[in-house]
């Protein structure tokens, strides 16, 4: 239970901030911002993993992983859980705005039905 | 308004003929219903003249049917849910009417309309916003077993969060008078809407009460009604908005 706590505490830390991503409110601009800033660190760390392989295993034996192969499975898979959640999310949204326009779509159509059949009887 | 034809049949099964409610909007929502329907609308609109169906993109002919009936219908151009198929029809009566009260209905013939009558006199006589309908207030509705402790589950699930204490959350029968109407605005489009409309009621910090209603649980409404399963789909979708 208490082997390696760094990567234990790293690890769900990751999986709580995944669980907030997905019950938080719609984000905006700065949200956009954060991930942008996230994607550049990302590319920056697989380019340094790629060159210098020493350097994942280095950081992983650091955390209290065995091998840097393992570490990159473990952030794949938060990364993955994050995938998941902003992409549920962004469905949802998708969904409901696809909801107001054909309600409103059928609203319209229903009223101007309406006012039309008394003139044809 | 199209013509109901007189039927002398009707008067032996005790059904007490009262003044037919003018002020009231019955909403339905449909998804493949034709099979029942008509007989449904019928004689609802012998009490509730006043009708709007939600076709939720039915490819039975459900909308047909209706609008033959007399009911005023909306079409939703592909199936969106009961949800939202709900919603639609509240906006309908909001935007279109100026009725005192809407009653949430079902098509498959499970609510009784002299239920739907008394909760309507009920909200008038004692001055209350939202009247919903309860099969656990008496002991006349036989859910079942199972069905019985998974409606529980749910029942205890809304109260933890609207802080309601009601005996049964997932009655579709309710009749919202037009201010508390106004307050909702339904996201869920699927099931979980009946925990929805609950707590979106009780936001509106209006006056309520239960009514007990007896729901008919024919072998139609049981095959078209929720699978058990499904509520695992409620459940998740209540708790993730």
């Amino acid at each position: 239970m208490l082997d390696q706590p760094l990567i234990k505490v790293i690890l769900l830390v990751g999986i709580v901030g995944v669980t907030v991503l997905l019950t938080r409110s719609t984000a905006g601009v700065r949200h956009q911002a954060v991930r942008r800033l996230l994607l550049v660190g990302f590319v920056l760390l697989a380019a340094m993993a790629i060159l210098f392989p020493p350097l994942l295993t280095q950081v992983a034996r650091f955390v209290g992983v065995g091998r840097g192969a393992d570490l990159l499975l473990y952030g794949l898979t938060i990364t993955f859980l994050g995938y998941v959640a902003a992409s549920y999310r962004r469905m949802r949204q998708l969904e409901q705005q696809n909801t107001i326009l054909a309600r409103q779509l059928a609203l319209n159509h229903a009223v101007h039905e309406a006012r039309h059949r008394p003139k044809d009887s | 308004m199209s013509l109901t034809p007189p039927d002398a049949g009707s008067v032996a099964d005790g059904t007490a003929h009262h003044e037919p409610i003018e002020d009231a909007w019955l909403v339905i929502p449909l998804f493949n219903e034709a099979s029942v329907l008509r007989e449904v609308i019928t004689e609802a609109r012998k009490t509730f003249p006043h009708v709007v169906c939600v076709d939720d993109a039915s490819t039975d002919g459900s909308g047909v049917a209706a609008r033959e009936v007399g009911a005023a219908v909306v079409t939703h151009p592909f199936n969106l849910g009961q949800g939202a198929a709900l919603q639609t029809g509240i906006d309908y009566v909001l935007q279109t009417t100026d009725a005192q009260y809407v009653v949430t209905f079902d098509a498959d013939g499970q609510h009784r309309v002299e239920d739907a009558a008394a909760m309507v006199r009920r909200a008038r006589e004692e001055d209350v916003a939202i009247v919903f309908g309860s099969r656990f207030l008496d002991g006349r509705t036989k859910p079942g077993l199972l069905r019985r402790i998974i409606l529980k589950g749910a029942v205890w699930i809304t109260n933890q969060q609207t802080g309601l204490r009601l005996s049964d959350a997932h009655n579709g029968l309710r009749v919202i008078r037009r201010d508390a109407a106004q307050g909702l605005h339904l996201a869920q489009n699927r099931m979980a809407h009946a925990t929805e409309i609950v707590l979106q009621l009780s936001r509106t910090k209006l006056p309520w009460v239960e009514h007990p209603v007896l729901i008919v649980y024919t072998d139609y409404s049981r095959a078209k009604g929720q699978s058990l399963i499904n509520s695992v789909n409620i459940l998740i979708d209540t708790i993730i908005k």
